[in-house]
């Protein structure tokens, strides 16, 4: 996959010729963006459409553990969940990948014992951020060796916010070269822009053709670790941004809208605002995913809930 | 009406749900007309809809947890002070009941005062059938065995049709001096004692989701409660026979206590304790007494 698209190469020959780019974008109209978001939300997706909806949703989840107290045994029971995440119906899918600190990838990796699920490690300091660029490479290294799939950086936003934007996508472009496997194959990168303390749409806009131009493969919103996570405007925002730069590059690139996300009735806004902006060709676990521990359950309920006729309950679906 | 009258606008009463602690419409948008027994326009209440029930649901699990691992004694406080509350609205609630039941103003000015005391009597028993119905029971070795009533969990209660405002008190007041929560069915034909009731509860220290209140059709959202996974009881006092075996079968599924409907002739009659057992299980504990002493005797 190219990581610079020779249709921008000028724009990151410098740190001026990058912000004369990124401030050139066309500003965001940010009442348009949340009207148009909360409008998305509106639509009602209901029995078969919304079956299916339920479905997609499961198959897109990167089931997600991390916090402090994250033991093996832990790592492994997320493991099975996302292999079999309800097992009174195996026609559930699975979920896209488990997602979980760099020390437990190998753990994940043998829980998961060869199924098709994908281990996606944060690295680079998650969730602050704040380390030096040898430490930040030596994490995603050693995530990768450890046999992650995917890896899950942070920007560093104090670097952004201080408008340093070409060390941004300096550190973007590195870590993505410490992606590539000794046998030259490469981990898919997530680039996460923890758009809550980028204050601004205007910087997110900007923020995700930093990470786009850098050959991020995924563009990601928040570690979930912040008050303001994934917002379907935000998300709306990103989505935009990836239809724009697939337009002039011929590239497609995924998104991730993670943390805050906990109801099926939110999961599908979200699979609205992803085939109303970009389309179908997102529509596969292999472009979108939803960043989500939580989810899954609710999903899960729904699911029992239209092949049951009845309410399902918390009883039904695991404690995590 | 009076000449003060004339001259203002009317401001009639928007009756809504009590759900969760907060007065919501229903989420269908929809309403119907409720009117005295003379066929007298009153208000419209809320058609719930089953996802009110869903969302009443919700709200009953989230306060479980908190209002059964309250103490007895403070169970006891926020029941009396529910008492407290009706009293100083006593007027209100004596008008309502006439108008929903047909009565003259010092029958339901009886009932109200009735209904009054049933939160004075259930106040009283919370730090009591814990010694009524559970115990230190005698086993054969040295153990203590002790049985302990625990709260079921959600119950949904289908209050009874005629009574609008006694009976719906002695229904819902047993299930929440145990520590259950509860999703209430309020009468289809008078509901409006039941969700003005909501409004004394809101303002009684009883934390928000511990009784839920619906208007509507029972017939519509019963089945849907008792099919509820999420459900642990029902009591079926205002459900006709035909709904209530209905309701019946959909609860076996998940295996929910059920209370089947009794004629009751006298809801002011002493209501015993049988409404608040039937909503609570028994958790029996085997505790050693001790390492026993070396002449036998533990302690």
């Amino acid at each position: 996959m190219p990581t610079t698209s020779p249709a921008f190469a000028d724009v990151t020959t410098s740190d001026s010729a990058l912000r004369r780019f990124l401030h050139g974008l066309p500003g965001v109209d940010a009442v348009g963006l949340e009207a148009r978001a909360a409008a998305l939300g509106t639509r009602s997706i209901k029995t078969t459409a919304k079956a299916y909806a339920i479905d997609l949703a499961i198959s897109m989840i990167d089931l997600t553990t991390l916090e402090g107290a994250d033991t093996p045994g832990k790592v492994r029971a997320l493991a099975a969940k996302a292999v079999i995440p309800d097992p009174t119906d195996r026609t559930t899918p699975m979920t896209a990948a488990v997602c979980v600190y760099p020390d437990m990838v190998a753990t994940a990796k043998a829980a998961l014992n060869g199924a098709d699920v994908k281990v996606a490690s944060v690295a680079t300091a998650f969730p602050a951020g704040r380390a030096a660029l040898p430490v930040k490479l030596a994490d995603t290294r050693d995530a990768v060796a450890a046999g992650a799939d995917e890896i899950d950086m942070v920007i560093d936003r104090g670097a952004f916010l201080a408008g340093r934007y070409l060390e941004t996508y300096e550190l973007i472009k590195a870590i993505k070269e410490a992606c590539v496997r000794e046998d030259g194959t490469a981990a898919r990168l997530k680039v996460i822009f923890e758009t809550g303390e980028l204050s601004t749409y205007d910087n997110i806009r900007r923020a995700s053709w930093i990470g786009m131009l850098a050959g991020a493969d995924f563009i990601k919103t928040s570690t979930g670790k912040v008050g303001v996570n994934a917002t379907p405007a935000n998300t709306l925002l990103m989505l935009e941004a990836v239809r724009d730069f697939k337009a002039q590059t011929g590239i497609q690139i995924g998104v991730k809208p993670a943390g805050g996300i906990r109801t099926t009735k939110d999961a599908i806004k979200f699979l609205v605002l992803v085939n109303e902006t970009v389309g179908a060709d997102w529509l596969t676990n292999e472009w979108f995913r939803f960043g989500a521990s939580s989810l899954l359950n609710d999903l899960l309920m729904q699911r029992q809930k239209l092949s049951t006729g009845r309410y399902s309950g918390p009883d039904y679906v695991t404690v995590d | 009406m009076s000449e003060s009258s004339a001259s203002r606008l009317n401001v009639f009463k928007t009756y809504k749900l009590y759900v969760g602690g907060k007065f919501p419409r229903s989420e269908s948008g929809r309403v119907y007309e409720v009117s005295d027994t003379k066929g007298k326009w009153l208000a419209n209440a809320p058609l719930s809809s089953r996802k009110d029930a869903r969302d009443a649901v919700v709200a009953a699990r989230k306060a479980f947890g908190g209002w059964s691992g309250a103490t007895a004694y403070n169970r006891g406080q926020i029941l009396y002070r529910i008492a407290e509350m009706l009293e100083g609205r006593r007027d209100q609630f004596v008008r309502e009941v006439g108008e929903a039941e047909g009565l003259s103003k010092s029958k339901a000015g009886a009932v109200v005062d009735a209904a009054i005391d049933r939160w004075v009597w259930y106040a009283g028993w919370t730090d009591k059938i814990g010694q009524v119905v559970g115990g230190a029971n005698p086993v054969a070795g040295p153990f203590f065995n002790l049985s302990t009533p625990e709260p079921t969990g959600v119950v949904t209660v289908v209050a009874p049709q005629d009574s609008s405002f006694l009976g719906l008190v002695s229904v819902i007041a047993p299930v929440i001096a145990t520590g259950n929560t509860a999703v209430v069915i309020a009468s289809e034909k008078a509901p409006l004692p039941a969700l003005s009731l909501g409004e004394v509860l809101a303002t009684s220290d009883l934390p928000g989701g511990v009784v839920n209140i619906l208007s509507g059709k029972a017939a519509e959202m019963g089945p849907h409660l008792a099919a509820h996974q999420d459900v642990n009881a029902i009591d079926l006092a205002g459900a006709g026979a035909a709904l209530a075996k209905e309701l019946e079968i959909a609860a076996a599924d998940n295996l929910k206590r059920v209370l089947r409907p009794q004629p009751v002739d006298d809801w002011s009659a002493d209501p015993g304790t049988h409404r608040m057992t039937a909503f609570l299980e028994t958790k029996t504990v085997w505790h050693p007494t001790g390492s026993l002493g070396a002449s036998g005797s533990s302690y």
